[in-house]
Protein backbone atom coordinates (compact mmCIF):
# COMPACT_ATOMS: atom_id res chain seq x y z
CA UNK A 1 0.00 0.00 0.00
CA UNK A 2 2.97 2.18 0.25
CA UNK A 3 3.93 3.52 -3.65
CA UNK A 4 0.54 4.23 -4.62
CA UNK A 5 -0.53 6.20 -1.88
CA UNK A 6 0.30 8.95 -3.99
CA UNK A 7 -2.99 11.73 -3.34
CA UNK A 8 -3.21 12.23 -6.87
CA UNK A 9 -3.48 8.94 -7.86
CA UNK A 10 -6.49 8.74 -10.19
CA UNK A 11 -6.53 5.15 -10.33
CA UNK A 12 -8.93 4.26 -7.77
CA UNK A 13 -12.00 6.98 -8.48
CA UNK A 14 -11.47 5.04 -12.24
CA UNK A 15 -12.60 1.60 -10.73
CA UNK A 16 -14.80 3.06 -8.79
CA UNK A 17 -16.64 5.46 -10.98
CA UNK A 18 -18.79 2.43 -12.71
CA UNK A 19 -20.13 1.92 -9.14
CA UNK A 20 -20.35 4.89 -8.05
CA UNK A 21 -22.50 6.22 -10.50
CA UNK A 22 -24.69 3.24 -10.83
CA UNK A 23 -25.71 4.03 -7.35
CA UNK A 24 -25.97 7.65 -7.87
CA UNK A 25 -28.04 7.20 -10.92
CA UNK A 26 -30.17 4.19 -9.55
CA UNK A 27 -30.80 4.92 -6.32
CA UNK A 28 -29.76 8.89 -5.03
CA UNK A 29 -31.53 9.96 -8.32
CA UNK A 30 -34.38 7.91 -8.10
CA UNK A 31 -35.23 9.01 -3.84
CA UNK A 32 -35.03 12.48 -5.12
CA UNK A 33 -37.66 11.57 -7.44
CA UNK A 34 -40.01 9.90 -4.87
CA UNK A 35 -39.62 13.06 -2.85
CA UNK A 36 -40.76 15.39 -5.67
CA UNK A 37 -43.66 13.31 -7.31
CA UNK A 38 -45.31 13.14 -3.61
CA UNK A 39 -46.48 16.39 -4.69
CA UNK A 40 -47.79 15.62 -7.30
CA UNK A 41 -51.48 15.24 -8.07
CA UNK A 42 -53.35 12.17 -8.77
CA UNK A 43 -56.06 12.23 -11.20
CA UNK A 44 -57.46 9.44 -12.24
CA UNK A 45 -55.87 5.60 -12.53
CA UNK A 46 -52.45 5.71 -13.32
CA UNK A 47 -52.95 9.48 -14.42
CA UNK A 48 -51.08 12.28 -12.29
CA UNK A 49 -49.87 16.40 -13.53
CA UNK A 50 -47.30 17.77 -11.88
CA UNK A 51 -47.88 20.18 -9.77
CA UNK A 52 -46.86 21.59 -5.95
CA UNK A 53 -49.86 20.34 -3.85
CA UNK A 54 -50.10 19.15 -0.18
CA UNK A 55 -52.92 17.01 -0.65
CA UNK A 56 -50.95 13.66 -0.36
CA UNK A 57 -49.16 14.67 3.03
CA UNK A 58 -51.99 16.18 4.27
CA UNK A 59 -54.13 12.58 3.27
CA UNK A 60 -51.40 10.96 5.26
CA UNK A 61 -50.92 12.96 8.33
CA UNK A 62 -55.23 13.20 8.80
CA UNK A 63 -56.30 9.83 8.06
CA UNK A 64 -56.21 7.46 10.75
CA UNK A 65 -55.48 4.45 8.46
CA UNK A 66 -52.28 5.13 7.76
CA UNK A 67 -51.37 6.13 11.58
CA UNK A 68 -52.67 2.72 11.99
CA UNK A 69 -50.46 1.41 9.36
CA UNK A 70 -47.12 2.76 11.22
CA UNK A 71 -48.23 1.50 14.08
CA UNK A 72 -48.73 -1.81 13.29
CA UNK A 73 -45.38 -2.02 11.14
CA UNK A 74 -43.41 -0.58 14.21
CA UNK A 75 -45.02 -2.85 16.82
CA UNK A 76 -44.73 -5.85 14.46
CA UNK A 77 -41.55 -5.22 13.26
CA UNK A 78 -40.57 -4.78 17.52
CA UNK A 79 -42.22 -8.07 18.31
CA UNK A 80 -40.21 -10.14 15.52
CA UNK A 81 -36.70 -8.45 16.35
CA UNK A 82 -37.34 -9.42 20.49
CA UNK A 83 -38.42 -12.72 19.46
CA UNK A 84 -35.21 -13.45 16.89
CA UNK A 85 -33.44 -12.17 19.74
CA UNK A 86 -34.15 -14.82 21.88
CA UNK A 87 -34.37 -17.31 20.15
CA UNK A 88 -31.01 -16.56 18.40
CA UNK A 89 -28.90 -15.55 21.06
CA UNK A 90 -28.07 -19.15 22.94
CA UNK A 91 -27.47 -20.66 19.16
CA UNK A 92 -25.05 -17.71 18.40
CA UNK A 93 -23.54 -18.09 21.64
CA UNK A 94 -23.49 -22.07 21.70
CA UNK A 95 -22.06 -22.23 18.22
CA UNK A 96 -18.83 -20.00 19.88
CA UNK A 97 -18.03 -21.15 22.37
CA UNK A 98 -18.31 -25.26 21.45
CA UNK A 99 -15.01 -27.41 20.67
CA UNK A 100 -17.37 -29.54 19.09
CA UNK A 101 -15.13 -30.77 16.24
CA UNK A 102 -17.98 -29.91 13.29
CA UNK A 103 -18.32 -26.58 14.25
CA UNK A 104 -18.28 -26.09 10.38
CA UNK A 105 -21.77 -27.82 9.97
CA UNK A 106 -23.47 -25.80 12.79
CA UNK A 107 -21.69 -22.56 10.63
CA UNK A 108 -22.83 -24.08 7.19
CA UNK A 109 -26.44 -24.81 8.33
CA UNK A 110 -26.75 -21.17 9.30
CA UNK A 111 -25.66 -19.99 6.00
CA UNK A 112 -27.80 -22.60 4.49
CA UNK A 113 -31.09 -20.86 4.51
CA UNK A 114 -30.00 -17.59 2.49
CA UNK A 115 -29.46 -20.25 -0.36
CA UNK A 116 -33.04 -21.23 0.11
CA UNK A 117 -35.98 -19.29 -1.79
CA UNK A 118 -37.20 -16.69 0.70
CA UNK A 119 -41.21 -17.36 -0.79
CA UNK A 120 -40.54 -21.35 -0.87
CA UNK A 121 -39.40 -21.00 2.98
CA UNK A 122 -42.77 -18.24 3.61
CA UNK A 123 -45.24 -20.68 1.95
CA UNK A 124 -43.68 -23.75 3.76
CA UNK A 125 -45.33 -22.47 6.70
CA UNK A 126 -48.71 -23.30 5.43
CA UNK A 127 -47.73 -26.64 5.04
CA UNK A 128 -47.42 -26.71 9.07
CA UNK A 129 -50.35 -24.55 10.73
CA UNK A 130 -52.89 -24.84 7.06
CA UNK A 131 -55.73 -26.59 7.17
CA UNK A 132 -54.08 -29.49 5.61
CA UNK A 133 -50.82 -28.45 7.57
CA UNK A 134 -48.90 -31.21 10.02
CA UNK A 135 -49.95 -29.38 13.13
CA UNK A 136 -53.83 -30.12 12.42
CA UNK A 137 -53.11 -33.61 11.07
CA UNK A 138 -50.91 -34.11 14.28
CA UNK A 139 -54.07 -32.58 16.35
CA UNK A 140 -56.23 -35.32 14.05
CA UNK A 141 -54.19 -38.41 14.61
CA UNK A 142 -54.35 -37.69 18.08
CA UNK A 143 -57.89 -37.10 17.99
CA UNK A 144 -57.95 -33.61 19.86
CA UNK A 145 -60.99 -31.30 19.67
CA UNK A 146 -62.75 -29.82 16.47
CA UNK A 147 -60.94 -29.80 14.01
CA UNK A 148 -59.08 -28.17 11.77
CA UNK A 149 -58.55 -25.26 14.23
CA UNK A 150 -57.68 -21.96 12.30
CA UNK A 151 -54.22 -21.18 13.08
CA UNK A 152 -53.33 -19.87 9.33
CA UNK A 153 -53.48 -16.75 8.23
CA UNK A 154 -53.26 -14.69 11.29
CA UNK A 155 -50.94 -11.90 12.73
CA UNK A 156 -49.32 -14.64 14.38
CA UNK A 157 -47.93 -17.24 11.49
CA UNK A 158 -46.94 -13.43 9.85
CA UNK A 159 -44.63 -13.54 12.56
CA UNK A 160 -43.74 -16.95 12.61
CA UNK A 161 -42.82 -16.51 9.01
CA UNK A 162 -41.01 -13.47 9.83
CA UNK A 163 -39.04 -14.82 12.32
CA UNK A 164 -38.08 -17.80 10.34
CA UNK A 165 -36.50 -15.58 7.50
CA UNK A 166 -34.87 -13.22 9.13
CA UNK A 167 -33.43 -15.50 12.23
CA UNK A 168 -30.10 -16.37 10.10
CA UNK A 169 -29.08 -12.93 10.11
CA UNK A 170 -29.60 -12.31 13.99
CA UNK A 171 -27.34 -15.34 14.79
CA UNK A 172 -25.01 -14.91 12.35
CA UNK A 173 -24.56 -11.49 13.32
CA UNK A 174 -23.96 -12.30 17.26
CA UNK A 175 -21.78 -15.30 16.42
CA UNK A 176 -19.58 -12.77 14.70
CA UNK A 177 -19.28 -10.86 18.15
CA UNK A 178 -18.89 -13.58 19.90
CA UNK A 179 -16.18 -15.12 18.19
CA UNK A 180 -14.53 -11.80 18.28
CA UNK A 181 -14.37 -11.82 22.02
CA UNK A 182 -11.05 -12.78 23.69
CA UNK A 183 -11.68 -16.32 25.15
CA UNK A 184 -9.35 -15.91 28.03
CA UNK A 185 -11.75 -13.43 29.65
CA UNK A 186 -14.08 -15.37 30.83
CA UNK A 187 -12.00 -17.96 32.44
CA UNK A 188 -10.09 -14.62 33.63
CA UNK A 189 -13.24 -13.83 35.40
CA UNK A 190 -14.03 -16.88 37.03
CA UNK A 191 -10.18 -17.24 38.57
CA UNK A 192 -11.25 -13.57 40.27
CA UNK A 193 -14.09 -15.47 41.84
CA UNK A 194 -17.12 -14.51 39.15
CA UNK A 195 -19.58 -17.10 39.47
CA UNK A 196 -20.72 -18.28 35.49
CA UNK A 197 -23.18 -16.66 35.18
CA UNK A 198 -22.00 -13.55 36.52
CA UNK A 199 -18.97 -13.96 34.38
CA UNK A 200 -21.11 -14.11 31.07
CA UNK A 201 -23.44 -11.38 32.40
CA UNK A 202 -20.91 -8.64 33.24
CA UNK A 203 -17.69 -9.65 30.62
CA UNK A 204 -19.14 -11.94 27.36
CA UNK A 205 -22.66 -10.43 27.14
CA UNK A 206 -21.62 -6.88 26.90
CA UNK A 207 -18.80 -7.67 24.28
CA UNK A 208 -21.65 -9.06 22.52
CA UNK A 209 -23.81 -6.46 22.54
CA UNK A 210 -22.48 -4.87 19.01
CA UNK A 211 -23.46 -7.82 16.97
CA UNK A 212 -26.64 -8.13 19.00
CA UNK A 213 -27.47 -4.74 18.37
CA UNK A 214 -26.58 -4.95 14.48
CA UNK A 215 -28.29 -8.05 13.68
CA UNK A 216 -31.52 -6.20 15.42
CA UNK A 217 -31.37 -3.24 13.43
CA UNK A 218 -30.87 -5.70 10.72
CA UNK A 219 -33.97 -7.34 11.69
CA UNK A 220 -36.28 -4.63 12.27
CA UNK A 221 -35.87 -2.86 9.07
CA UNK A 222 -35.91 -5.46 6.96
CA UNK A 223 -39.52 -6.92 8.28
CA UNK A 224 -40.47 -2.96 8.42
CA UNK A 225 -39.83 -2.75 4.74
CA UNK A 226 -41.74 -5.96 3.75
CA UNK A 227 -45.05 -6.46 2.63
CA UNK A 228 -45.02 -10.02 0.91
CA UNK A 229 -44.95 -11.82 3.93
CA UNK A 230 -48.28 -10.61 5.34
CA UNK A 231 -49.82 -11.22 1.71
CA UNK A 232 -48.20 -14.83 2.01
CA UNK A 233 -49.27 -15.21 5.80
CA UNK A 234 -51.85 -12.99 6.93
CA UNK A 235 -55.34 -12.30 6.75
CA UNK A 236 -56.49 -9.01 5.88
CA UNK A 237 -56.30 -6.87 8.67
CA UNK A 238 -52.56 -8.38 8.75
CA UNK A 239 -50.79 -5.58 6.76
CA UNK A 240 -47.88 -3.66 6.61
CA UNK A 241 -46.78 0.05 6.15
CA UNK A 242 -45.31 -2.08 2.64
CA UNK A 243 -48.54 -3.48 2.14
CA UNK A 244 -49.62 0.42 1.43
CA UNK A 245 -47.58 1.31 -0.98
CA UNK A 246 -47.82 -1.58 -2.64
CA UNK A 247 -51.36 -1.10 -3.28
CA UNK A 248 -51.06 2.06 -3.92
CA UNK A 249 -48.60 1.64 -6.86
CA UNK A 250 -49.45 -1.91 -7.93
CA UNK A 251 -53.34 -1.95 -7.18
CA UNK A 252 -54.81 1.65 -7.09
CA UNK A 253 -52.35 2.85 -9.60
CA UNK A 254 -52.31 5.81 -7.64
CA UNK A 255 -48.27 7.22 -7.99
CA UNK A 256 -48.22 10.34 -6.08
CA UNK A 257 -49.48 9.04 -3.08
CA UNK A 258 -47.11 5.71 -3.77
CA UNK A 259 -44.32 7.87 -3.69
CA UNK A 260 -45.89 9.89 -0.66
CA UNK A 261 -46.01 6.63 1.64
CA UNK A 262 -42.67 5.43 -0.14
CA UNK A 263 -40.53 8.32 0.91
CA UNK A 264 -42.55 8.20 4.94
CA UNK A 265 -41.22 4.57 4.98
CA UNK A 266 -37.69 5.68 3.94
CA UNK A 267 -38.29 8.09 6.23
CA UNK A 268 -39.04 5.67 9.49
CA UNK A 269 -36.66 3.12 8.65
CA UNK A 270 -34.05 5.63 8.30
CA UNK A 271 -34.39 7.15 11.81
CA UNK A 272 -33.70 3.72 12.87
CA UNK A 273 -31.09 3.10 10.79
CA UNK A 274 -29.19 6.80 11.96
CA UNK A 275 -30.05 6.34 15.65
CA UNK A 276 -28.43 2.92 15.47
CA UNK A 277 -25.08 4.44 13.27
CA UNK A 278 -25.10 7.33 15.77
CA UNK A 279 -24.28 4.97 18.90
CA UNK A 280 -22.40 1.95 16.85
CA UNK A 281 -21.36 3.01 13.28
CA UNK A 282 -21.52 1.18 10.38
CA UNK A 283 -18.72 -0.89 10.93
CA UNK A 284 -20.40 -3.70 12.82
CA UNK A 285 -22.89 -4.54 10.27
CA UNK A 286 -20.37 -5.48 7.29
CA UNK A 287 -18.60 -7.93 10.05
CA UNK A 288 -20.75 -10.78 9.34
CA UNK A 289 -19.64 -10.81 5.56
CA UNK A 290 -16.22 -11.75 6.36
CA UNK B 1 -22.39 -28.69 32.85
CA UNK B 2 -26.00 -29.28 32.86
CA UNK B 3 -26.40 -25.46 31.75
CA UNK B 4 -24.58 -26.32 28.77
CA UNK B 5 -26.47 -29.61 27.74
CA UNK B 6 -29.93 -27.55 27.88
CA UNK B 7 -28.25 -24.63 26.08
CA UNK B 8 -27.46 -27.43 23.27
CA UNK B 9 -30.70 -28.94 23.31
CA UNK B 10 -32.35 -25.19 22.83
CA UNK B 11 -29.83 -24.73 20.02
CA UNK B 12 -31.34 -28.13 18.28
CA UNK B 13 -34.80 -26.84 18.86
CA UNK B 14 -33.58 -23.21 16.55
CA UNK B 15 -32.20 -25.71 14.43
CA UNK B 16 -35.18 -27.83 14.29
CA UNK B 17 -37.24 -24.35 13.88
CA UNK B 18 -35.40 -23.32 10.75
CA UNK B 19 -35.23 -26.21 9.12
CA UNK B 20 -38.59 -28.36 9.79
CA UNK B 21 -40.96 -26.65 7.41
CA UNK B 22 -38.02 -26.86 4.69
CA UNK B 23 -37.86 -30.49 4.91
CA UNK B 24 -41.87 -30.52 4.56
CA UNK B 25 -41.99 -29.24 1.15
CA UNK B 26 -39.32 -31.85 0.31
CA UNK B 27 -41.50 -34.29 2.09
CA UNK B 28 -44.55 -33.37 0.44
CA UNK B 29 -43.21 -33.04 -2.68
CA UNK B 30 -43.19 -36.54 -3.65
CA UNK B 31 -46.88 -37.32 -2.16
CA UNK B 32 -49.17 -38.71 -4.66
CA UNK B 33 -52.43 -36.97 -3.25
CA UNK B 34 -53.70 -34.67 -5.87
CA UNK B 35 -53.86 -31.97 -3.06
CA UNK B 36 -50.46 -30.27 -1.60
CA UNK B 37 -50.69 -30.54 1.92
CA UNK B 38 -50.94 -34.09 3.98
CA UNK B 39 -51.92 -36.59 4.67
CA UNK B 40 -49.32 -38.16 3.23
CA UNK B 41 -51.06 -40.71 0.53
CA UNK B 42 -48.13 -42.64 -1.37
CA UNK B 43 -44.85 -42.33 -2.79
CA UNK B 44 -45.17 -40.51 -6.48
CA UNK B 45 -42.92 -38.48 -8.69
CA UNK B 46 -46.02 -37.23 -10.58
CA UNK B 47 -45.94 -33.91 -10.04
CA UNK B 48 -42.29 -33.18 -11.61
CA UNK B 49 -43.82 -34.77 -14.64
CA UNK B 50 -46.59 -31.89 -14.20
CA UNK B 51 -44.11 -29.79 -13.47
CA UNK B 52 -41.82 -30.08 -16.71
CA UNK B 53 -44.86 -30.17 -18.93
CA UNK B 54 -46.12 -26.54 -17.02
CA UNK B 55 -44.91 -23.87 -19.65
CA UNK B 56 -46.16 -20.83 -17.37
CA UNK B 57 -43.04 -22.17 -14.68
CA UNK B 58 -40.73 -23.40 -17.57
CA UNK B 59 -40.74 -19.60 -19.11
CA UNK B 60 -40.61 -18.07 -15.63
CA UNK B 61 -37.39 -20.63 -14.95
CA UNK B 62 -36.07 -19.60 -18.02
CA UNK B 63 -36.24 -15.99 -17.38
CA UNK B 64 -35.29 -16.38 -13.84
CA UNK B 65 -31.59 -18.05 -15.06
CA UNK B 66 -30.88 -15.24 -17.75
CA UNK B 67 -31.78 -12.32 -14.93
CA UNK B 68 -29.55 -14.00 -12.60
CA UNK B 69 -26.75 -15.02 -14.76
CA UNK B 70 -26.73 -11.26 -16.43
CA UNK B 71 -27.07 -9.79 -12.74
CA UNK B 72 -24.20 -11.96 -11.83
CA UNK B 73 -22.39 -10.65 -15.00
CA UNK B 74 -23.11 -6.76 -14.31
CA UNK B 75 -23.13 -6.41 -10.15
CA UNK B 76 -19.90 -9.02 -10.02
CA UNK B 77 -18.02 -6.94 -12.43
CA UNK B 78 -18.74 -3.18 -10.67
CA UNK B 79 -18.32 -4.84 -7.37
CA UNK B 80 -14.87 -6.38 -8.07
CA UNK B 81 -13.74 -3.19 -9.26
CA UNK B 82 -14.75 -0.64 -6.54
CA UNK B 83 -13.63 -3.80 -4.31
CA UNK B 84 -9.90 -3.66 -6.00
CA UNK B 85 -10.11 0.32 -5.63
CA UNK B 86 -11.30 0.02 -1.65
CA UNK B 87 -8.61 -2.63 -0.92
CA UNK B 88 -5.55 -2.10 -3.08
CA UNK B 89 -5.41 2.18 -2.84
CA UNK B 90 -5.02 4.50 -0.05
CA UNK B 91 -7.29 7.79 -0.93
CA UNK B 92 -9.16 10.25 0.43
CA UNK B 93 -12.78 9.78 1.51
CA UNK B 94 -12.69 5.91 1.60
CA UNK B 95 -14.89 5.53 4.38
CA UNK B 96 -17.46 7.87 3.27
CA UNK B 97 -17.32 5.72 -0.43
CA UNK B 98 -17.98 2.67 1.47
CA UNK B 99 -20.72 3.57 3.04
CA UNK B 100 -22.16 4.75 0.07
CA UNK B 101 -21.54 1.44 -1.61
CA UNK B 102 -23.31 -0.03 0.96
CA UNK B 103 -25.69 1.94 1.27
CA UNK B 104 -28.30 0.80 -0.90
CA UNK B 105 -28.97 -2.08 1.46
CA UNK B 106 -30.55 0.02 4.23
CA UNK B 107 -32.82 1.59 1.97
CA UNK B 108 -36.27 -0.97 1.82
CA UNK B 109 -36.20 -2.77 -1.02
CA UNK B 110 -39.99 -1.63 -1.36
CA UNK B 111 -38.74 2.12 -1.27
CA UNK B 112 -35.71 1.54 -3.62
CA UNK B 113 -38.77 -0.36 -5.94
CA UNK B 114 -41.12 2.66 -5.92
CA UNK B 115 -38.01 5.17 -6.40
CA UNK B 116 -36.87 3.17 -9.59
CA UNK B 117 -40.15 2.60 -11.05
CA UNK B 118 -41.15 6.39 -10.56
CA UNK B 119 -37.66 7.46 -11.83
CA UNK B 120 -38.62 5.50 -15.09
CA UNK B 121 -41.80 6.78 -15.25
CA UNK B 122 -40.71 10.39 -15.45
CA UNK B 123 -38.40 9.20 -18.30
CA UNK B 124 -41.05 7.70 -19.98
CA UNK B 125 -39.56 3.92 -20.23
CA UNK B 126 -41.86 1.44 -19.61
CA UNK B 127 -41.28 -2.06 -17.18
CA UNK B 128 -39.32 -3.89 -18.95
CA UNK B 129 -36.47 -6.70 -18.86
CA UNK B 130 -33.50 -4.55 -18.38
CA UNK B 131 -35.21 -2.34 -15.93
CA UNK B 132 -35.45 -6.00 -13.97
CA UNK B 133 -31.56 -6.29 -14.77
CA UNK B 134 -30.35 -3.04 -13.87
CA UNK B 135 -32.72 -2.95 -10.14
CA UNK B 136 -31.27 -6.35 -9.50
CA UNK B 137 -27.78 -5.48 -9.90
CA UNK B 138 -28.47 -2.63 -7.65
CA UNK B 139 -29.87 -4.87 -5.05
CA UNK B 140 -26.84 -7.53 -5.30
CA UNK B 141 -23.93 -5.14 -5.83
CA UNK B 142 -23.97 -3.91 -2.03
CA UNK B 143 -23.49 -7.42 -1.14
CA UNK B 144 -20.84 -8.51 -3.76
CA UNK B 145 -18.83 -5.44 -2.69
CA UNK B 146 -18.88 -6.89 1.00
CA UNK B 147 -18.34 -10.07 -0.04
CA UNK B 148 -15.28 -9.86 -2.65
CA UNK B 149 -13.67 -7.14 -0.20
CA UNK B 150 -13.53 -9.31 2.19
CA UNK B 151 -11.68 -12.27 0.06
CA UNK B 152 -9.68 -9.57 -1.30
CA UNK B 153 -8.10 -8.39 1.63
CA UNK B 154 -6.73 -12.05 1.98
CA UNK B 155 -4.59 -11.73 -1.03
CA UNK B 156 -1.11 -10.16 -0.66
CA UNK B 157 0.20 -7.23 -2.82
CA UNK B 158 4.03 -9.43 -2.90
CA UNK B 159 3.06 -11.77 -5.80
CA UNK B 160 2.18 -8.88 -7.89
CA UNK B 161 5.57 -7.04 -7.01
CA UNK B 162 7.71 -10.09 -7.34
CA UNK B 163 6.20 -10.70 -10.97
CA UNK B 164 6.52 -6.84 -11.90
CA UNK B 165 10.04 -6.77 -10.24
CA UNK B 166 10.98 -9.91 -12.49
CA UNK B 167 10.16 -8.39 -15.68
CA UNK B 168 6.62 -8.92 -16.29
CA UNK B 169 4.61 -5.81 -17.57
CA UNK B 170 1.09 -4.53 -15.89
CA UNK B 171 -0.73 -6.39 -18.14
CA UNK B 172 0.98 -9.70 -18.07
CA UNK B 173 1.10 -9.07 -13.95
CA UNK B 174 -2.96 -8.91 -14.41
CA UNK B 175 -3.86 -11.80 -16.17
CA UNK B 176 -0.76 -14.22 -14.73
CA UNK B 177 -0.84 -13.16 -11.07
CA UNK B 178 -4.11 -11.15 -10.06
CA UNK B 179 -6.99 -12.70 -12.35
CA UNK B 180 -6.44 -16.25 -11.10
CA UNK B 181 -5.92 -14.95 -6.98
CA UNK B 182 -8.99 -12.62 -7.95
CA UNK B 183 -11.26 -15.59 -9.22
CA UNK B 184 -12.56 -17.35 -6.05
CA UNK B 185 -13.53 -14.10 -5.34
CA UNK B 186 -14.83 -13.48 -8.61
CA UNK B 187 -17.06 -16.67 -8.12
CA UNK B 188 -18.02 -15.84 -4.78
CA UNK B 189 -19.49 -12.35 -5.93
CA UNK B 190 -20.97 -13.68 -8.71
CA UNK B 191 -22.25 -16.82 -6.79
CA UNK B 192 -23.77 -14.23 -4.52
CA UNK B 193 -25.37 -12.10 -7.19
CA UNK B 194 -26.81 -14.58 -8.83
CA UNK B 195 -28.70 -16.02 -5.32
CA UNK B 196 -30.19 -12.70 -4.60
CA UNK B 197 -31.35 -11.94 -8.21
CA UNK B 198 -32.99 -15.54 -8.21
CA UNK B 199 -34.40 -14.81 -5.12
CA UNK B 200 -35.73 -11.71 -5.10
CA UNK B 201 -39.76 -10.76 -5.41
CA UNK B 202 -40.28 -8.15 -3.40
CA UNK B 203 -38.81 -5.47 -5.79
CA UNK B 204 -39.33 -7.68 -9.03
CA UNK B 205 -43.42 -7.48 -8.07
CA UNK B 206 -42.98 -3.73 -9.02
CA UNK B 207 -40.38 -3.72 -12.11
CA UNK B 208 -41.52 -6.93 -14.56
CA UNK B 209 -43.85 -6.17 -17.23
CA UNK B 210 -47.27 -7.17 -17.68
CA UNK B 211 -46.79 -11.03 -18.28
CA UNK B 212 -43.36 -11.47 -17.27
CA UNK B 213 -42.35 -13.82 -14.32
CA UNK B 214 -40.02 -14.97 -12.58
CA UNK B 215 -39.79 -17.77 -10.78
CA UNK B 216 -40.58 -16.55 -7.29
CA UNK B 217 -43.40 -14.50 -8.84
CA UNK B 218 -45.00 -17.33 -10.83
CA UNK B 219 -45.18 -19.03 -7.23
CA UNK B 220 -46.46 -16.26 -5.64
CA UNK B 221 -49.19 -15.91 -8.36
CA UNK B 222 -49.88 -19.72 -7.42
CA UNK B 223 -50.17 -19.51 -4.20
CA UNK B 224 -53.85 -16.96 -4.10
CA UNK B 225 -55.66 -20.06 -2.91
CA UNK B 226 -53.67 -23.28 -1.46
CA UNK B 227 -50.15 -24.57 -2.03
CA UNK B 228 -50.68 -26.76 -5.62
CA UNK B 229 -48.49 -29.78 -5.16
CA UNK B 230 -46.35 -28.57 -8.13
CA UNK B 231 -45.25 -25.67 -5.89
CA UNK B 232 -43.76 -28.29 -3.60
CA UNK B 233 -42.37 -30.08 -6.50
CA UNK B 234 -40.71 -26.92 -7.80
CA UNK B 235 -39.49 -26.49 -4.41
CA UNK B 236 -37.77 -29.40 -4.16
CA UNK B 237 -35.88 -28.83 -7.50
CA UNK B 238 -34.64 -24.96 -6.48
CA UNK B 239 -33.47 -25.91 -2.98
CA UNK B 240 -31.68 -28.32 -5.14
CA UNK B 241 -30.07 -25.90 -7.56
CA UNK B 242 -29.59 -22.84 -5.04
CA UNK B 243 -28.23 -25.20 -2.46
CA UNK B 244 -26.63 -28.07 -4.25
CA UNK B 245 -24.37 -25.76 -6.62
CA UNK B 246 -22.66 -23.59 -4.27
CA UNK B 247 -22.06 -26.98 -2.03
CA UNK B 248 -20.91 -28.46 -4.93
CA UNK B 249 -18.98 -25.50 -5.59
CA UNK B 250 -17.04 -24.96 -2.42
CA UNK B 251 -16.45 -28.76 -1.96
CA UNK B 252 -15.09 -29.47 -4.85
CA UNK B 253 -12.94 -26.13 -4.35
CA UNK B 254 -11.49 -27.21 -0.89
CA UNK B 255 -11.07 -31.27 -2.94
CA UNK B 256 -8.70 -28.89 -5.59
CA UNK B 257 -6.79 -26.95 -2.66
CA UNK B 258 -6.01 -29.65 -0.79
CA UNK B 259 -4.96 -31.74 -3.89
CA UNK B 260 -2.35 -28.54 -4.50
CA UNK B 261 -0.40 -28.82 -1.23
Amino acid sequence: MSDQSLPADRRPWILLSPALVFITLLVVIPMAFILVYSFYENIDLAVDVPAFQFGNWEELLTDSYYHTAIWKTLRLSFIVTVLAAVLGYIPAYVIAMTRYRHKWLLLLLLILPFWISFIIRTLSWIHIFGNQGALNGLMNLLGLGDLPIQIMYTEFTVIVGFIHVFLPYMILNIYVSLEGIDTNLEPAARTLGATPWQAFREVTLPLSLPGLAAGSLLVFVLTGGSYVTPLILGGPSDFLFGNLVYDAVVTELNWPMGATLSFTLLFILGSVVVIYSRFMGMNQLAKAFG
Amino acid sequence: MRVWSLLKFYTVLVYTFMFAPIMVVLVLAFNSSQFGGFPIEGFSLRWFYALAENDAIIRALRTSVMLGLLTALIATTLGILASVALVRYQFRGKQWITTFLISPVLVPETVLAVGLLIFMRWLHMPRSFALLLIGHSIIALPFVVLVVQARLIGIRKDYEEAARSLGASPLQTFFQITLPLLLPAVFAGALFAFTISFDNITATIFWRPAGMETVPTQIFGMLRNSVSPEINALGFVMICITVGVPLLAGGLARYFSRKKI
